[in-house]
């Protein structure tokens, strides 16, 4: 059966197919809708999926379920893998059960991400098979041979598919779901599942050593392609394999072309590549993973074959795409490059950089934090939504999940005098906050941890999290109050705040600086785009002949509000929260009552 | 030599249905038994930014559409038409929802809205034709706002090489059913906007 797929759909479809029991995983684009993807198919096949508190906490789970006979996949974004690192590096020592996939979903260019990182390294440094795939069909395609990969080789297996073919669609041969089988039991054996440091060195060893074993078997695989012809060559791996195919066809040049799409590299096809030509150019995207192996093998195979690549023909940095690859094709060929079209016309377009929403919470929060902390304070800040509110002033720094804790500890006790008041989502607090939050009460920080409670994860797409009461699945399960953890954790104040209600948000701020120790403000108001979704009835306010023109309104950044020069306007994007009108000097955003 | 059937963006607003558009013409596609790639964009772009999605009939290649190579450009927003006019190929066809949807950036002061001449002169004479359609006010005679993503669908289907039944057949996959009399009228009134 042919569908039109979403890349991670059609991973999805590609696991249910080879009866997979376990699915868990945490939030990240490029990667979420695998997870919710599964979730969709699932029907009554037995299978358990879950949003992970964190990505390692989802790999070790996915672990602990392969190694009890059950097929089991861990789903994350590439910087997911560093919090994953830990498990990941001594699980390929231990093995695995059944099979076990670690899907890390790369993205080049940043499109969602902080850097742009390439998880095949990270395969690399683990001697990790790792399945790298060019369109929507090879990831389904991969989801199901990586699983048999693992299993025959005790091993786990990445796919890494990247934010074009995560959020790729196309046609893509799938077949029926199939049930993961019912019987699964752990079974004990110390020596391959205690890494003590007596278990761990023979493991060490038998890690590599089925390293030759592994490369001969992906040698083979489908996705590895040699077609020799002019002795002129190019090898490609993943997507850019994709690229260069096109880009060949689109120039009508006969040049042999290596695709690659697994790793360790197939070392006998790129040798046979360096006998046949005396000069190949090597395409993928991110680190020269691929290329530094041609520079190694050419060694040998052909010395005198010239090698072009990341030297300067093809980028190290953001993502190829058609153009960038068609044209080093072109220069290498002494052809014509296409210059990118341009209009110089363009220049006129207004920017539109995605925006805190019209009525989001965070941006009232942020308005009442820094009328408290004022403009010298310091504003540690975090991975959500909420880093968008970058203009306002109240984000000073956002490094990765949950660093805004730690960051602001460590900036207090580097010498800084100033109000700290570090901020984070709720999802990202219970992902990676938990543990910075302990480490500050029981050091003693003076800082103040705000957490942008929108009970969900939005920036992802709202998934659930143990703070919201819902499983993936959309069963009801334990609610995690903030409160009562943030006490736990050693907070000595606690509290909370509605961030529609202004007066009331500076003052819960107030006492929060006021504090001499760990204080922590809680700004719970539902994510208004879930909120509207759900039906939520809206108010409705408009601005009265009182408005003076001060912008304070306008400056307030809420895309609902206008300012045509002379006085201020509310257009139709507003969601009736009302901030606006409670920090309106002249009052003159009122309510419209019916 | 040509890699592809036909090659379009379409572009917005996050918010105002692209992806919508992509997945109809990506499933008629697919009943027409014609390979189809597409890219999305989703994330943090999302959040009331600029959105592009590629979609390529007729192609096993690329998901996505090399600038100046675009058969057609599809806006929902005038703005963003000119933002991604470097999609287009001198042969290309653009069609443009005329309904501004006014970036932060302009409602807070800092930058100017262009007039629609502005918008749209530019691309006139670099292509082959420049289709100005209201379809947010021809969504609102077909029964709701929502739908000027499916005026543009239908106004698209003139030039796409699928046939109206299999994209009607798409949208009917896609649509919950209570919208889809509603949808069905936008998708006429769109496609009636071209002769």
């Amino acid at each position: 059966m042919r569908e039109y797929l979403l890349g991670n759909a059609a991973i999805a479809k590609g696991l249910l197919e080879a009866e997979i029991g376990l699915a868990a995983g945490y939030p990240g684009t490029p990667s979420s809708e695998i997870i919710e993807s599964l979730v969709e198919l699932k029907g009554d096949l037995p299978l358990h999926i879950e949003w992970s508190v964190n990505e390692k906490v989802a790999l070790e789970v996915a672990a602990g379920a392969s190694w009890t006979g059950c097929r089991s996949v861990a789903t994350m974004k590439h910087v997911g893998l560093n919090v994953a690192a830990d498990p990941f590096m001594t699980l390929a020592y231990l093995g695995v059960g059944a099979g076990l996939l670690v899907i890390s979903a790369d993205d080049p260019f940043c499109h969602s991400s902080q850097n742009e990182q390439d998880s095949r390294r990270f395969a690399q440094f683990a001697s990790i098979p790792c399945l790298d795939p060019a369109d929507p069909q090879e990831a389904r395609d991969m989801a199901t041979f990586g699983l048999q990969l693992s299993e025959k080789f005790n091993i786990p297996v990445m796919l890494r598919p990247t934010t074009r073919v995560s959020h790729a669609r196309a046609d893509v041969v799938v077949n029926g779901e199939r049930p993961a089988p019912n019987e699964r039991r752990f079974v004990k054996n110390p020596a391959r599942r205690v890494a003590l440091p007596s278990h761990a060195r023979p493991l060490h060893s038998e890690l590599l050593a089925k390293q030759s074993a592994i490369e001969d078997e992906l040698e083979r695989c489908p996705w590895n392609r040699l077609t020799l012809r002019g002795e002129t060559g190019v090898i490609a791996s993943g997507i850019a394999g994709l690229y260069a195919e096109e880009a060949l066809m689109d120039l009508d040049l006969d040049h042999s072309l290596l695709r690659i799409g697994a790793y360790p590299v197939p070392k006998k096809l790129i040798s046979l590549m360096l006998e046949h030509v005396s000069r190949v150019m090597v395409i993928e995207e991110l680190e020269p993973v691929t290329e530094e192996q041609v520079v190694a093998l050419a060694l040998d195979a052909n010395p005198s074959v010239e090698i072009l690549g990341k030297e300067k023909e093809i980028p190290r940095e953001g993502e190829l795409d058609l153009l960038t690859v068609r044209n080093a094709l072109a220069r290498m060929n002494g052809l014509l490059i296409t210059e990118k079209r341009s209009f110089a016309a363009a220049d006129i377009v207004p920017p539109r950089p995605p925006a805190l929403c019209p009525g989001c919470s965070h941006r009232a929060t942020y308005y009442a934090m820094r009328r408290v902390y004022g403009k010298k304070a310091i504003y540690p800040s975090d991975i959500g939504c909420y880093t968008m509110a970058v203009g306002m002033g109240t984000v000073d720094t956002c490094l990765c999940m949950g660093a805004s804790i730690t960051l602001a500890s460590g900036i207090r006790f580097g010498g800084e005098t100033e109000g700290i008041c570090a901020s984070l989502g709720d999802s990202t607090f219970l992902h990676g906050g938990m543990t910075g939050l302990l480490n500050a009460a029981y050091n003693k920080a003076r800082i103040t941890v705000t957490i942008l409670d929108n009970s969900t994860t939005a920036m992802t797409g709202h998934q659930p999290h143990p703070g919201t009461g819902v499983t993936a699945t959309g069963e009801p399960t334990v609610q995690i109050s903030l409160e009562a953890l943030a006490r736990a954790l050693g907070a000595g104040l606690v509290e909370t705040v509605d961030p529609y209600d202004l007066e009331g948000t500076i003052e819960g701020f107030q006492r929060a600086k006021d504090y001499p120790g760990l204080s922590v403000v809680i700004a719970r108001q539902p994510c208004v785009i879930k909120a509207r979704r759900s039906g939520a009835q809206s108010r409705a306010f408009q601005v009265s002949d009182e408005c003076q023109g001060c912008r304070i309104c306008v400056d307030f950044g809420c895309p609902a509000i206008e300012f045509d020069g002379q006085v201020a306007r509310i257009n139709n994007l507003c969601t009736g929260c009302g901030v606006c009108a409670q920090i309106c000097p002249s009052s003159a955003i009122l309510e419209v009552r019916e | 030599m040509r890699t592809s059937e036909c090659d379009m963006v379409i572009v917005g607003v996050g918010g105002q249905g692209v992806i919508l558009i992509s997945d109809v013409i990506g499933r008629a596609g697919v009943l027409a038994g014609k390979p189809v790639r597409g890219a999305e964009t989703h994330g943090m772009a999302q959040r009331g930014g600029s959105v592009i999605n590629h979609t390529r009939i007729g192609c096993r290649f690329s998901p996505m559409v090399s600038p100046g190579s675009a058969d057609l450009l599809v806006s929902l927003e005038p703005a963003e038409a000119l933002r991604f006019a470097h999609f287009l190929s001198f042969q290309g066809v653009a069609l443009v929802n005329i309904q501004p949807v006014l970036p932060v950036t302009v409602t807070t002061g800092r930058a100017r809205y262009p007039s629609l001449d502005e918008l749209l002169e530019p691309l006139r004479g670099q292509c082959q034709r420049v289709l100005a359609i209201d379809a947010t006010a021809l969504a609102r005679q077909a029964g709701t706002v929502q739908a000027m993503n499916v005026v543009m669908l239908g106004a698209l289907s003139r030039y796409i090489p699928l046939s109206e039944e299999h994209i009607i057949q798409a949208l009917e996959e896609v649509v919950p059913s209570r919208h889809l009399e509603a949808n069905k009228r936008a998708f006429l009134l769109g496609k009636a906007e071209v002769e």
